[in-house]
């Protein structure tokens, strides 16, 4: 009994038109074990949860769940056999509740027909309880925050009586603190009955929470290693086919540049409360805090896409007034959206349609019409430049990888000439590989004269790049630290110093 | 390698970002139904004031009789607008409806039950070719209710011969719609029905399996669908019954008539949607509620029959509906905006 695994897969291979999306993989999940799945973009691992998601079906080869073939008809069959997926999407109806979310298709409409509410609430509350969750099942999901969605979810997979637990990226929308919360769920729900199979781009994560990595690149399987014996380097040098370079973090650098952008005492209605920082030319500056602490507010305040209550924008010395992003843009300043396929790029249209668009009204018309000529080459010129591989000026943007489309929204706040450029979270949804090369055009960029505010939940990826790093906590500014000062442990403290528990600390 | 915090605050983190209270989120909702009733009153208020003869009875029940055919129509779409699909096939479709109850009832002599329930029949089989188009052949249901509508206006006059059928094998049919049935006022039966329909539809939408997947797919259709909800059956089975409301509007017009009248219907279905879109249903789907479409269909009718009491040509009067669709779906969206 004990030699049997929970779950199996051997030989899997997926093809579509044109790409063999996975080539001959297996994988073993043992009993009471979270078994991360890593690899980069495009490496198969949806493809792989798709077919026990019983969205595709293999082309060959088996996946045996308890030692039996397991053959998985649909989503809804998934579930019932016990396999439980939350996907990196969320796939919940923001218009209905909590609880009419968590048991859509499952009503147990009396006579097939008539629901009652207030049943399925209890049912949802009996569930919370079991599963040490303050939810609400009467609340509509589009009111609660990205974590409680994601907490739901869980709990949607969970109220299948799930033997095999798929989660992909899950903690990509979450903060520290939420992930210890998930962290908490994973581990009360392991069990020798049970397993997790942990789908994640972010290493330090997988340390705390998988007992072995199997690794998969471009569709194949790469290999199986315990956690605790085996370094992150180690990892992504499998994920990637390469060795990847360490921890660096900036030399202190960039200081002595003039100052770009100061904004003072920025306010919104809402949210920020006299928010007051500097970034120099050749900087790179850092924004931390948990989810809604107000960063992404700060960048919507300064690029005028929301209204502030009071402040002043300072753009190289010069008091300016900044009531749209086009103005923004007009000033030189762009802002990359965190949001990048809905606010960044236009996804049905061309790398250099893309490319220009900013600046189509300047650059890339006369007299109303078009320069077709013009826009393809400055579409190659950066193209070339930021290294973006599309086999053509001429390919459509959502064709290209997430790290490739993030490089042409950079080239479009270049043709712009902004030189003031803020980044919220720069590398969301993009594979480590990529990650790398983002970081090495940040530099790059700053080391070029811009300045640069960058917006990131990932600790690490703050320390890594920014050369001073501001935390924020419900609105406030609580610390601006050099890199040299800095390290995760602090940034965290400063970021959960909230109001109620003390002073703003400047 | 990395040292988490001993203590994570996350709970407090939570509590941190929860923007208001649950309680007033789940106020917010109806907030557009009340925004609509109370301009309705509004409404009802300045008539009342601009003309004696506007705030009576029979007024006020001729207003009612106005609204049935199209609030009934506005009705059934009402749920299709929320799956996030769009029905514009209900105007010629009930035009269709009217004809084949001629059909049924004159020219092939069925008894005035069996015609009756044929032609809702009808319209629920006109909404089921409407569903099987948009969820099965996956055609976008604005190109493929408006092929129907196209459809159900030449076939009315096919059918017809472009001429009127009237009901002469069954003097009882115009009583479904105009029957008296309080002694002593002009209270007709169509009203009623009216009524029974919005009740029906009512508990449909909020009590029963039906309308928690209307919510649902017009939510989030692939989610729906990832939760195990045979989606496609469903939003069938939603068209389907849009169109049994609409072959129940064909019966009422024909009735009303004494005729089935083989023009026109054409721009009804645009009447029946601005009514429900007054009344918070959103053209993205998921949200809306039947409350709101009959405020909506009645602060319709009410305008048309105020406007024409005090005298507004009627040129202007569809220029005043219009721009009062506009400003309800501003409000919508205003509010919307702040939530």
């Amino acid at each position: 009994m004990s030699e049997t695994l929970l779950l199996e897969a051997e030989g899997v291979s997926k093809g579509f038109p044109g790409v063999k999306a996975l080539d001959d993989v297996h994988f073993t999940l043992r009993h009471g074990e979270v078994l991360a799945l890593v690899g980069e973009n495009g490496a198969g691992k949806s493809t792989l949860m798709k077919l026990l998601a019983g969205i595709y079906t293999p082309d060959a080869g088996r996946f045996r769940l308890n030692g039996e073939e397991l053959h998985v008809a649909g989503p809804r069959d998934a579930q019932e056999q016990g396999i439980a997926i939350i996907h990196q999407e969320f796939n919940l109806m923001t218009d209905l509740t909590v609880a009419q979310n968590i048991f859509i298709g499952r009503e147990r409409a009396s006579g097939g027909v008539f629901l009652n509410d207030r049943a399925l609430n209890r049912r949802a509350q009996k569930l919370f309880d079991d599963l040490g969750l303050a939810l609400d099942p009467a609340e509509r999901v589009e009111n609660l925050t990205v974590a409680r969605q994601q907490m739901v979810e869980i709990a949607k997979a969970l109220s299948f009586d799930a033997k095999v637990l798929i989660m992909d990226e899950p903690t990509a929308a979450l903060n520290d603190a939420e992930v210890d919360v998930l962290f908490q769920l994973i581990e009360r729900f392991r069990s020798p009955e049970h397993g997790v199979i942990y789908i994640s781009h972010r290493m330090q994560e997988l340390e705390r929470i998988s007992d072995r990595i199997t690794v998969l690149r471009d569709g194949r399987y790469v290999g199986t290693v315990d956690t605790a014996a085996t370094s992150q380097r180690e990892v992504i040098s499998m994920m990637v086919g390469r060795t990847i370079q360490g921890e660096a973090r900036p030399a202190a650098s960039g200081h002595d540049g003039e100052i770009a952008l100061a904004v003072e005492g920025l306010s919104t209605k809402h949210l920020l409360r006299d928010v007051s920082f500097e970034v120099r030319k050749g900087e790179i500056f850092g924004f931390a805090g948990l989810m809604g602490a107000g960063r992404t507010e700060v960048a919507r305040a300064v690029v005028g896409a929301d209204r502030k209550t009071a402040g002043v924008i300072r753009v190289h010395g010069a008091e300016v007034s900044i009531s749209s992003p086009a103005e923004a843009a007009r000033h030189g300043i762009g802002y990359l959206s965190e949001d990048r396929k809905q606010l960044g790029v236009l996804l049905e249209r061309s790398v250099r349609e893309n490319i220009a668009l900013s600046a189509l009204s300047d650059d890339f018309s006369a007299g109303g019409f078009v320069r077709e000529r013009r826009i393809e080459q400055v579409g190659r010129e950066y193209v070339d430049k930021l290294r973006i591989k599309t086999p053509s000026t001429a390919q459509l943007v959502q064709n290209l990888s997430g790290g490739n489309q993030q490089k042409v929204v950079i080239a479009k706040w270049l043709v712009k000439d902004c030189d003031i450029l803020i980044f919220d979270e720069p590398t969301r949804g993009i594979d480590v590989g990529a990650k790398e090369e983002i970081y090495g055009l940040l530099r790059e960029l700053a080391a070029s004269g811009k300045a640069i505010v960058m917006i990131s939940s990932e600790l690490p990826e703050v320390l890594r790049l920014a050369d001073r790093i501001a935390v924020m906590a419900e609105g406030r500014l609580t610390a601006v630290l050099e890199n040299a000062d800095a390290t995760q442990e602090n940034l965290m403290e400063h970021a959960t110093r909230f109001s109620a528990e003390g002073t703003v600390a400047r | 390698m990395t040292t988490q915090p001993e203590t994570t605050p996350s709970t407090t983190a939570f509590r941190a970002i929860e923007k208001g209270g649950p309680r007033f989120a789940r106020l917010r909702g109806s907030i557009q139904q009340l925004l609509a009733g109370v301009s309705l009153v509004l409404i009802l208020i300045f008539f009342s004031i601009a003309s004696p003869v506007f705030f009576t009875a029979n007024n006020l029940l001729s207003i009612l009789v106005a609204a049935t055919t199209t609030g009934i129509l506005a009705l059934g779409t009402t749920f299709v607008i929320i799956t996030g699909g769009i029905d514009l096939s209900i105007g010629t479709g009930m035009i269709l409806c009217g004809v084949m109850a001629g059909v049924f009832l004159t020219y092939w002599g069925w008894p005035l039950w069996l015609g009756v329930i044929a032609t809702i029949l009808f319209g629920g089989l006109i909404g089921l070719i409407n569903g099987v188009n948009v969820s099965i052949l996956g055609i976008p249901s604005f190109i493929a209710t408006l092929a129907m509508m196209l459809v159900a206006s030449g076939l009315s006059l096919v059918i017809s011969g472009t001429k009127p059928i009237y009901f002469t094998e069954h003097p009882g049919f115009q009583k479904i719609m105009n029957l008296s049935i309080i002694p002593g006022m002009r209270f007709p039966m169509g009203v009623l029905i009216f009524i029974i329909a919005i009740v029906i539809a009512a508990v449909v939408l909020s009590k029963t399996i039906l309308g928690r997947y209307t919510f649902s797919i017009g939510s989030n259709r692939s989610a729906t669908a990832l939760s195990g909800v045979n989606v496609k059956r469903w939003e069938i089975t939603i068209y389907t019954l849009a169109g049994l409301f609409v072959g129940l509007a064909g019966v009422l017009s024909a009735s009303r008539l004494s005729s089935a009248q083989p023009t026109g219907g054409m721009g009804i279905e645009l009447l029946a949607i601005a009514a429900v879109v007054i009344g918070g249903t959103s053209l993205q789907g998921g949200k809306g509620s039947i409350v709101g479409t009959v405020i909506g269909s009645l602060i319709m009718a009410v305008l048309t029959n105020g406007l024409r009491i005090i005298s507004v040509p009627q040129e202007w009067q569809s220029v005043v509906v219009g721009i009062v669709v506009l400003i309800a779906v501003y409000l919508d969206m205003l509010r919307r905006r702040r939530a």
